[in-house]
Order: C-alpha cells, then structure tokens, then sequence
C-alpha cells in the first residue's frame, strides 16, 4: 500500500526534536512512525502522522524544511518468512531500497515495514500481484492511504 | 556605436593612448596639484620617471579622506574661473566632498553617457525620463547631459513624487527611464498596483548609485516591461558613467580612453593580476578640474579584459559587491563575503542568495573558517546522502573560488540572527 510520509530537515541540536514533535502535538497530529536517519550535523526525521499535509504546513509556518513523499508500507505477519517474501519480489525486481523502518502495530503478532523505493508504483505492484496472503496494512494500524 | 574608432580600438593602441594621456596628467598634477606632489616627492618620485601605464604600479595612492582633508578646492588642478560646475556629496562619515568640472570635463562626462546610451539602442527618437535627483547629487545632470548629446528628449522629472513620475511618463510617452534601482523596484510595484503597466511606453532603463543583484534586474524588467542596465560611477572620478553596460548586460566596459582601473589587494597594495577579485583603484587620464591618481574606491569587484561579444574593447568590470573595508583573511588568504555570495548563488538556480554565517576564529593559531548556509526547500530532498551532496557541492565550489578549505553546515531557515532586517553575515572571533 502507498502512504505519504513527512521529510524533516534536521539540526543537531538540543531541542530540536522537541520542537518538532510540540508543533505536530499542538495541531492535533498523531504520530504513528517515525526514524530519524542522521549524521554528525544533521539529520532526516520520516514520519507516517495522521495528516502529512497539514503537518507541512503548520512545520513550515515555524520555518522548518520538510517534505511529503510516497512510500511504500508493507505489513508483515509473525511468521517465519513473513517480511522475507516481500523483500524478494523487490530484490529480485532489482528495486533499489533507499531505506527502511518499521512501525509497530496495535494488533498483537503484526508490524508494518516502511521502504523508500524510486518507484513506489511499479513496487506495490509487485508485492501486489506476487505475495500470497498479502495483509493490507490500513486493516492493521490506522493509516491514511494514498 | 557612438565613438566606434575609440571603443572597438585594439589593446595595444589602446594603451598607448592611456600611456601618453597618463603621462601628460601626472606631469600636470605635480605642477598644480600640492597633495599628489608632496606624495611624490615622500617616495621619491619626478613625473619624469612615470614613462607610460607601466609605471602607473609605482605611484602615490588617493584617498577619500584627501577630499575632506583640502576640501573644499585644494585637489582642484584649474583655477575657478575654469571651473563651470561643482557637485557635492554628504559622505558617509559626515564631512561633505566636492568635486569640479571645466567646460572639457562636462563634454566627456556626457559623451560617456552618451556612449552607453547609444550602446543600448537610445536614440534622438526616444523620450528619456532622468529621475535621478538634480541638484549637488552627480546622478540627475549627469545623465540629463548625456541624454541632450544624443539628440533625445529629456524629461528633466528628478526625484520623488511617485504619482507624478507614473503620471508623467504615461502622458509624455517616455520610452526611456534612469533611477536608482530600489526606486524601480518601488516604481514597479506601484505601476502594478494601480494596474497601468499597459499605458506605459517604456523599454530601457538605466539603473545605479546603489547596489542590485541579477534578480532585482529580473523584476524590475518584468514589472515595467523593459529591459533595464547597469551604470557605475562615483562623484570623486566622474558621477555616472565611469562605466556601464552594453546590449549583452555582461559587465559594465570602463571607458579607458578616460579612465584607468587597476585591482589591487587592498592588505599588501600590490596590483593583483588579471580576472582577481579586489579593491578596485582608478585614475583619471583625461579630467582637468578634478583629476585623481589611483583613487582608491574601496569597492570590491574584478575586472575581465576579454573582448566582448559587442565588438568593444574596453574591459568589463563586474558589478561591485561589497567594500574592501568587509574583507577578511583567513589563513593568509583574503576573503569577501562576496565570492561567499556568488558561490550560494548557483546553488538555488541563480534565484535567490540564500543566509549565510562565515565564522572565524583562531584555535591553537590556526584559523578555523566554518560557513553556516541556512537550507531551503528547494535544497532539500529526504534522504541524507543528497543533503551530503549538497554540502559537499558547497564546500568544493568554495575551496576553488577561495582556495581555502571550509567546514559548511547547513541550518534551518531564518535560524542566523538578523540585524535590522540585514543578515549579520560576519562572526570573527579571533583575538589579534
Ligand atoms: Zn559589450
């Protein structure tokens, strides 16, 4: 399934995060994932929030970069093999992985993969047509679809 | 072209003429001149010794400060009553400059002008708006000379009143317009608030006596529909028309015939080879009233001796930015913030500069020079490798235009403090 998540530009510097996470709080914007890739200066905080564009919006009245973008969310069920299929049908695909995290779920025995892809289309057709038992993850975790 | 003979004239010829021009003047000024011969004679110097402009390195420097030092006519090389017209200037600082002209100095004033007017396509058809201010300010006269020269129609408006100025050219039909370039900016957007940019007859502007990037021009062009070139000039070497752009808009050529520009490194004084950035210095070969010997601007800039695409062959100086007074050094080599700007220039498609911090300071006697960059949007993409890549384009482009390491960081926006408006874009440290 295709969801939007939200780039943020970050500083490394105390507070930051909070900052954030104190914008989305106060306009009523529920995190349900987030990884923060990062280096010695700065970093890229990714979130799945409950309304990306609104959170766009009200970072950047508080002159914050970030961006929405496409991305894949695959849920995985607790059984062995359960991501590995879907990480084949990519790999085998020659679908480059920018990067990826995970993202708990509510129900018990399930989670959900994020991947970044070039295209995120082409991906879930893939996963789509190839994985047998394929879980949709909006049935699992409160996610806003594309 | 106006004087095609002279401004398509090849190097050689060229500076022969300055040679012999150069050496007239400098034999002229010690004779009439009190502060250039004392300068002289402390280094030693007869006009003798100065043979042609391969001399011109071992001259006396001018400054501003002779100008309050013998003011008000103690620089002047010709008595009053050869004096037509004095104009003046408040300085910075306080104490007023002022400056004269004989009946020759006004006659090669407006050729200047004329020159470039012609260059950018004015001719005796065209209805020319000078809404420089008239008066001690050298803008308004200067120009309303040039104009006349050419056989055009001066609209003497001069400054303020903007209703009036927008009135006036509507009703008269101006093709043409000079202002300060914050005034067109000013001009542009009151025409487009009242709606009239289709009642307007103009195509060219000439703009100066201030600075103005490339994307001041860009607006300017679109709000009045023209397109709209730069002049240079200072009140001390002439007023407006020193030097100016031609139809490419590629640098402003120095009329050399009049006018000599040398680029020295402001620290050391040596003159700095061709294409280098510095201070820029000027002598006047030609002015009788108030001639000066390697004026120094204090105006940043560099200058390209290329043959332009226009068929001249007077070089091109780049659009000042900045003051020498601004220059830092860091680990012996001399930095402007300026080279800083046209680097973060390239960056966003030539847009828009974006903030930036340079930061120096001396840790274990070695200078450490860190640039903060505030990031913008279009700068940033979500993952950290093209982020990298962004800095690292940064740091790579800066170590070839400065030939200075540096450690950039990227900062959120509006995160580097501002002073009224205006970055502060210096934190020097350093405890010398
Ligand atoms: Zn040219």
């Amino acid at each position: 399934m295709i969801v939007e998540q939200i780039s943020i530009f970050v500083e490394n510097k105390m507070g930051r995060l909070l900052a954030i996470s104190e914008i989305l709080a106060k306009n009523n914007i529920d995190i349900s994932a987030l990884s923060l890739a990062d280096t010695e200066d700065y970093g890229v905080l990714r979130m799945l929030v409950s309304d990306p564009h609104k959170a766009k919006e009200v970072l950047n009245q508080n002159g914050i970069i970030c961006k929405v973008t496409e991305v894949l969310a695959v849920a995985i069920d607790d059984r062995p093999g359960g991501f590995y299929n879907s990480l084949k049908i990519l790999t085998d695909n020659h679908v480059d992985i920018k990067y990826m995290y995970a993202c708990i779920s509510h129900e018990k025995g399930k989670a959900i993969m994020v991947l970044r892809v070039d295209d995120v289309n082409g991906a879930n057709k893939l996963i789509h047509d190839n994985v047998k038992d394929i879980v949709d993850p909006s049935e699992i975790y409160r996610l806003s679809a594309k | 072209m106006r004087n095609y003979e002279i401004e398509t004239m090849p190097r050689s010829e060229l500076e022969k003429l300055q040679s012999e021009r150069l050496v007239n003047q400098v034999k002229r000024m010690y004779e009439r001149v009190e502060c250039f011969r004392n300068r002289m004679d402390e280094k030693g110097l007869k006009p003798e010794d100065v043979k042609g402009i391969e001399d011109l390195h071992k001259l006396p420097f001018a400054y501003k400060s002779d100008l309050r030092d013998y003011y008000p006519y103690g620089l002047f090389a010709e008595p009053l009553e050869n004096i037509r017209r004095v104009h003046a200037s408040s300085g910075t600082t306080g104490k007023r400059i002022v400056v004269g002209y004989t009946d020759n100095d006004l006659d090669m004033w407006a050729n200047c002008i004329a020159r470039m007017l012609e260059g950018v396509g004015i001719t005796k058809n065209d209805i020319f708006q000078v809404s420089f201010g008239y008066g001690l300010f050298t803008g308004g006269f200067g120009l309303h000379a040039g104009v006349e020269k050419i056989g055009a129609t001066v609209i003497p408006m001069s400054s303020g009143n903007t209703a009036l100025q927008i009135q006036t050219m509507i009703d008269f039909k101006a093709t043409a317009i000079c202002c300060t370039p914050s005034y067109a900016m000013y001009l542009g957007e009151e025409i487009e608030k009242m709606g009239v940019k289709d009642q307007l007859s103009l195509k060219v502007g000439i703009f100066g006596a201030e600075p103005w990037s490339e994307n001041m021009r860009r607006e300017i062009e679109d709000k009045l529909g023209i397109k709209a070139y730069d002049i240079y000039g200072l009140s001390e070497i002439l007023g407006p028309g020193v030097s100016c752009e031609c139809e490419y808009q590629c640098g402003m050529h120095v009329w050399e015939d009049h006018f000599i520009p040398e680029i020295i490194d402001p620290e050391t004084l040596e003159v700095l080879p061709h294409g280098e950035w510095g201070e820029l210095v000027f002598t006047t070969i030609t002015k009788e009233g108030f001639p000066l010997i390697r004026y120094r601007t204090r105006d940043i800039c560099s200058l390209n001796y290329e043959k332009c695409k226009c068929g001249r062959t007077h070089v091109r100086m780049r659009k000042p930015s900045g003051r020498s007074d601004d220059m830092l050094i860091i680990r012996g080599v001399n930095v402007f913030p300026s080279q800083i700007e046209e680097v973060l220039l390239s960056l966003d498609g030539g847009n828009i500069t974006p903030n930036y911090l340079i930061k120096v300071d001396r840790i274990n006697n070695t200078d450490t020079f860190e640039l903060d960059v505030e990031m913008s949007e279009s700068m940033f993409t979500d993952d950290v490798k093209s982020i990298s890549k962004v800095e690292k384009e940064i740091t790579e482009k800066l170590r070839s235009a400065l030939g200075l390491g540096v450690k950039v960081h990227l900062v959120n926006p509006k995160s580097i403090p501002r002073s009224e408006g205006k970055a502060k874009r210096v934190l020097d440290l350093r405890k010398l």
